[in-house]
């Protein structure tokens, strides 16, 4: 990813900042110029929860370069508890414990080293709830 | 009265074990064990490093504090691992915590001290009036090279302390620095690993800063050490805090809380003040404690602090130090442990 797109996206990447729909209350993240479920344009800023259940899952056993270190390792899809999905990697467990329904919380962590030297990509993971 | 507002820390969940260390390198666990009073230690994962347990440590600070972000006008991290070589670590931690744009950043370092020396400008600059809040991190993923010493002890961690004048959990009642030019531990530009000095960090180093310091603060206070609940020093092994605060007149009650490098291991810059937060996690209205960090080359900062009726309730905000330290963790082989701290060099 190139460093001025990563830039672009730091509000939803490091603090989950989201919108909420003034019509329908629906929240989308990340945030879009029109609500794709009553097409409002009038929206309100909110932040996701650090909190999320996983809806479904999978382990990549071949990982792209960047993370061939990391494999193998779960991503899933979390929908936090404002009723958004998001797909994120799920951290500091056994990949093939995250199953349908796991509580997680979300957390800081680094998502990608920029190649050799170049910058680090910093996002969100999901960590099973202790 | 300016003080600790809110706190928080952060402890990777890998360990590697002492014993595993020492079964690598043909060493006896035992030994090391007795000699240094380690057991484990926390390593982490491939996607942690000093920003992101900052955040998370932060995160909790402020949680515990409930001040709006927007109102800290100054952050500072201490780390000897800052990711980048050129560009603050300061910047990603602001942005992740909502801090800013209107705020003064910095990233300091003075091996193991620079989160104490964050501590201490963050907390000048509000009792100075400069600024409502600042918040004063201290955070490392600890090197040491392969068989040396200080990989049984070498660890990631760190802890955070919001400080502002209202609604204080701790009040700051004195502080005290005192430094020299001490050759003890070094790690020179692009060298992956620190050298150090062996048995001249002790004596010369550790505990000459650290004696130093804490009988100065204890003259400028005229506080005796049993006028202390809790007392906590850098804790670089075992055996160095407990032997040092035996000399200074302490009991191993008043180190106890504190002194969690035996299952935490060094993290450095954030290795007195991770067992100041352990200590927060326990203190009573009114107790007394007293920190004292080391930083190689050398110096030593010292606070004493008194804990305020408001500590029992919004230390429930956020997880405590022991339970990162007992909850869930996953022990490491050496292997995985070479792996996660890229000791393993691989074709590009």
């Amino acid at each position: 990813m190139p460093s001025p797109r990563y830039w672009r996206e730091i509000p939803s990447r490091y603090r989950l900042e989201a919108a909420a729909c003034r019509g329908c209350k629906r929240v989308i993240y990340p945030k879009r110029q029109v609500c794709p479920q009553c097409g409002g344009v009038e929206f309100e800023a909110t932040r996701l929860a650090h909190r999320g259940r996983v809806v479904t899952s999978t382990v990549v056993h071949v990982a792209p370069t960047d993370l061939q270190m990391e494999a193998p390792y779960a991503m899933a899809v979390v929908e936090t508890e404002e009723g958004v999905r998001l797909m994120v990697q799920v951290a500091d467990c056994d990949p093939s414990e995250v199953l349908p329904g796991m509580e997680v919380t979300l957390e800081f962590r680094l998502i990608r080293k920029e190649d050799h030297g170049g910058i680090l990509c910093y996002g969100h993971k999901a960590v099973p709830v202790e | 009265m300016a003080g600790i507002v809110g706190y928080g820390a952060f402890i990777p969940r890998n360990r590697v074990t002492a014993e595993e260390i020492a079964k690598q390198w043909g060493k006896d666990p035992a030994a090391i064990r007795r000699g240094l009073l380690l057991e484990e230690k926390s390593v982490p994962g491939l996607d942690e490093d000093t920003i992101t347990i900052s955040v998370a440590a932060g995160r909790a600070a402020l949680e515990r504090a409930g001040v709006d972000p927007q109102r800290v006008g100054a952050l500072y991290i201490g780390s000897e691992s800052h990711p980048y070589a050129v560009k603050p670590s300061g910047t990603v931690v602001a942005e992740a915590l909502g801090i800013g744009p209107e705020v003064h950043i910095a990233d300091f370092e003075f091996a193991c001290k620079a989160g104490t020396e964050a501590m201490f400008v963050a907390f000048g600059l509000v009792e100075s009036g400069r600024v409502e809040y600042a918040m004063g991190i201290g955070a490392d993923t600890s090197q040491g090279a392969p068989n040396d010493a200080l990989e049984y002890s070498a660890s990631a961690g760190g802890a955070a302390f919001l400080f502002g004048r209202q609604h204080v959990l701790a009040d700051v009642v004195e502080t005290y620095s005192y430094t020299s030019d001490t050759p003890d531990f070094w790690r020179r530009e692009g060298e992956f690993y620190p050298r150090h000095g062996g048995r001249f960090t002790g004596e010369p180093a550790y505990f000459r800063h650290v004696t130093a310091a804490t009988r100065a603060i204890l003259d400028k206070t005229g506080l005796e050490p049993a006028a202390f609940r809790y007392a906590v020093f850098h804790m670089p092994n075992g055996k160095f805090p407990l032997a040092v605060g035996k000399q200074l007149g302490f009991t191993r009650e008043q180190l106890e809380v504190g002194w969690i490098v035996p299952t935490m291991g060094n993290t450095y810059s954030g290795s007195s003040p991770t067992g100041l937060a352990a200590i927060l996690d326990e203190a009573e209205a009114d107790d007394l404690i007293l920190i004292t960090s080391f930083g190689s080359g050398a110096g030593s900062d010292s606070f004493v602090l008194r804990a305020t009726d408001l500590l029992a309730d919004r230390r429930t905000r956020a997880p405590t130090v022991r339970s990162m330290l007992e909850g869930r963790r996953r022990y490491l082989t050496y292997g995985e442990y070479a792996k996660y701290r890229e000791k393993i060099i691989l074709n590009a």
